[in-house]
């Protein structure tokens, strides 16, 4: 029982950073319908970058999510502008071009990191990386349960942002429908351009969260672009509600199938829980709770 | 007028010419086996970008994950060997065949789906397999891979076995594309539901385009074994080095065209090998670390610039480049 709960526990600390690195990728396929292969390596960048701060200035990995997550919503910026966006009005054989764009995108963040970083493990350790506090018989990791604070924290702000600000609405609306959209007087582009923004922020922000228990090395993304779409499908295209609660449900079975079945399959609990939801729930959890 | 519905001839003058062409290079580079690997690997690129083309080029069914059929083509050369020590070159028959079993069994799941979800669910289809072959070391010997001392030194039998698959790959394609067959998968690539309403079966040609391309995937994989005497999971099911880079070579050369992928291996091993050997030696050493940078600047540009590939953009090419030298001679 007791290693029932630890796990569980374990499972929903990790989901909610799986949320915030979910909801970043769904509001992405929401605005510009495609899927961001990029995703993990985005937060790579953001990794090395609060690693980069912590190495030069001594700067605590929490405190540079004030300096390094902005830069990275600029590289995202940068990216959907030039890169993305223009892919959009280009006609061509395979629609899937703006997806296989992001795999070059992808492709060269990564070598550019091995390039400046070398292909060395790094790690970020804190005075608080091993603490851990004890809740009755179950030990938690004290870097785990401020980084789901905090990720509670940036969801909120999310959810403010998309509910209560004109931005929000205007970036819901063209997820919704961006003919009707643009008709109704939104720069559909100035959208689109800035939703990839936030996404690469927000991703961003789940990598430096990770860092102080985490390894940092130029091929720590793609593992987590791969989770980042489970999610996204799990929660349901396009919805946030949906994310949260896919980072979540995916979080609690990878644990339960590092501890029940094999540390090694840890990562295939994910990929089978997706293929089976494609499968028999295509429209995600989004399809049950009607949100 | 007659001329012009008259059927071009299967192998056309140019690609004899670049057969012959493709016999004797090997001779050229006979003092070095560096230079004939590389053509070797060219030639596998070859084979599993002309297999991914047929499938995402020709039907639309863009897979994210052609390492699933490359990987388990290797194994079912490496398996027999490594259980029951039965040559791995028996994979060269069984490899194809054991591909196209598995293509059609994910075929069953996958085809369900569309578009991006398809994309998805091949990349997590070979994902999963990665995975399990990584595992379940009773089976596969897990990460320490299975090796086997390989037949020959001489890379000239490699060679010409690639050379083979590689031609029966492109004429594989080149043929169904001109029958009926063709131009369904076609119709399925444009839409689907409209191929359907027109009494296409849909599925069925889904299906056989995905027995041609899988089988050529799988023998990929299985001369891989065969020529590299080493494979273990993470090589052969690799997300990035076989799946990405297979689209990337198709991309490169041109999605839907026969040559499109060979001249996409060429691109991709040339840029690739001119620097990690850091130009022949010629630039600083740092380039050498620049190869796989270097080629994702490439697949964006090509993104960019010329959406249909070097040989389906080659009219536009060939246009740009008249009319730079028009201005040149005018001036």
């Amino acid at each position: 029982m007791e290693l029932f709960l630890q796990t569980l526990i374990g499972g929903l600390l990790i989901g909610g950073l799986y949320a915030i690195i979910g909801i970043g990728m769904t509001l992405i396929m929401g605005v510009l319908g495609i899927i961001n292969l990029a995703h993990g390596q985005i937060m790579m960048v953001g990794m090395y970058l609060a690693w980069l701060f912590w190495m030069a200035f001594g700067l605590d990995p929490y405190l540079s999510l004030f300096l390094a997550v902005p830069l990275v919503f600029l590289l995202g910026i940068f990216l959907s502008k030039y890169l993305l966006y223009p892919l959009i009005e280009k006609d061509s054989i395979l629609p899937e071009n703006q997806v296989l764009m992001t795999v070059g995108i992808g492709m060269v963040l990564v070598e550019l990191a091995r390039f400046i970083f070398s292909s060395d493990y790094r790690s970020v350790k804190t005075s608080y990386s091993d603490k851990t506090i004890m809740l009755g018989n179950i030990s938690l990791s004290w870097p785990l349960v401020i980084a789901f604070v905090i990720a509670i924290l940036l969801t909120l702000g999310l959810f403010w942002l998309l509910i209560k600000t004109d931005l929000g609405r205007s970036i819901r609306a063209t997820a919704q429908d961006r003919d009707a959209a643009t008709l109704m007087g939104i720069s559909s582009k100035r959208i689109t351009i800035l939703t990839y923004g936030i996404g690469s922020g927000l991703v961003g922000a789940a990598g430096i969260l990770l860092l102080p228990i985490y390894y940092l090395f130029p091929d720590v993304g793609p593992i987590f672009t791969v989770k980042a779409f489970v999610i996204t499908i799990l929660g349901g295209l396009g919805s946030p509600i949906g994310a949260i609660a896919g980072g979540i449900v995916l979080g609690i079975a990878e644990t339960f199938g590092a501890t029940y079945i094999s540390m090694g399959y840890r990562d295939a609990v994910g990929l089978v829980i997706f293929l089976l939801v494609l499968v028999f729930l295509p429209g995600g959890l989004k399809q049950i709770f009607k949100i | 007028m007659e001329d012009k519905n008259k059927k071009s001839p299967f192998v056309t003058k140019v690609e004899l010419g670049i057969i012959a062409f493709a016999i004797i290079l090997p001779f050229i580079f006979d003092s070095s086996p560096y230079f004939q690997g590389l053509l070797i690997f060219v030639l596998m690129w070859v084979i599993l970008g002309t297999s991914w083309n047929l499938l995402a080029g020709y039907t639309g069914l863009v897979s994210f994950g052609h390492a699933a059929y490359f990987g388990i083509g290797a194994y079912a050369a490496a398996l027999p060997y490594y259980h029951f020590h039965i040559s791995p070159w028996w994979g060269l028959l069984t490899g194809g065949i054991v591909a196209v079993i598995l293509g059609y069994l994910l075929g069953i799941v996958v085809f369900r789906l569309r578009g991006p979800y398809f994309a998805l669910g091949t990349l997590a289809s070979a994902e999963i397999l990665r995975l399990i072959f990584g595992e379940e070391e009773w089976l596969t010997n897990g990460h320490n891979g299975i090796l086997y001392m390989t037949t020959w030194v001489s890379k000239y039998p490699y060679y010409f076995i690639a050379l083979i698959l590689a031609l029966g790959a492109i004429f594989s394609v080149k043929f169904v594309m001109r029958t009926k067959a063709g131009y369904y998968f076609l119709s399925i690539r444009e839409d689907e539901d409209a191929a359907q309403a027109l009494g296409i079966n849909t599925k069925k040609y889904k299906n056989i385009s995905t027995v041609i391309s899988t089988f050529w995937a799988g023998m990929a994989g299985a001369f891989y074994m065969i020529y590299m005497g080493f494979i273990d999971p993470e090589v052969v099911f690799a997300l990035h080095n076989i799946s990405i880079i297979t689209i990337l070579v198709g991309i490169i050369g041109g999605v839907g065209t026969i040559w499109g992928p060979a001249v996409g291996a060429v691109v991709m091993v040339l840029v690739q090998e001119l620097f990690r050997s850091s130009i022949f030696g010629l630039a600083p050493s740092w380039v050498s670390g620049m190869h796989a940078f270097v080629f994702g600047l490439l697949v964006i540009f090509v993104i960019l610039y010329m959406a249909g590939g070097i040989l389906g953009d080659w009219d536009l090419i060939k246009k740009k480049l008249k009319f730079s030298r028009k201005v040149e001679t005018s001036k």
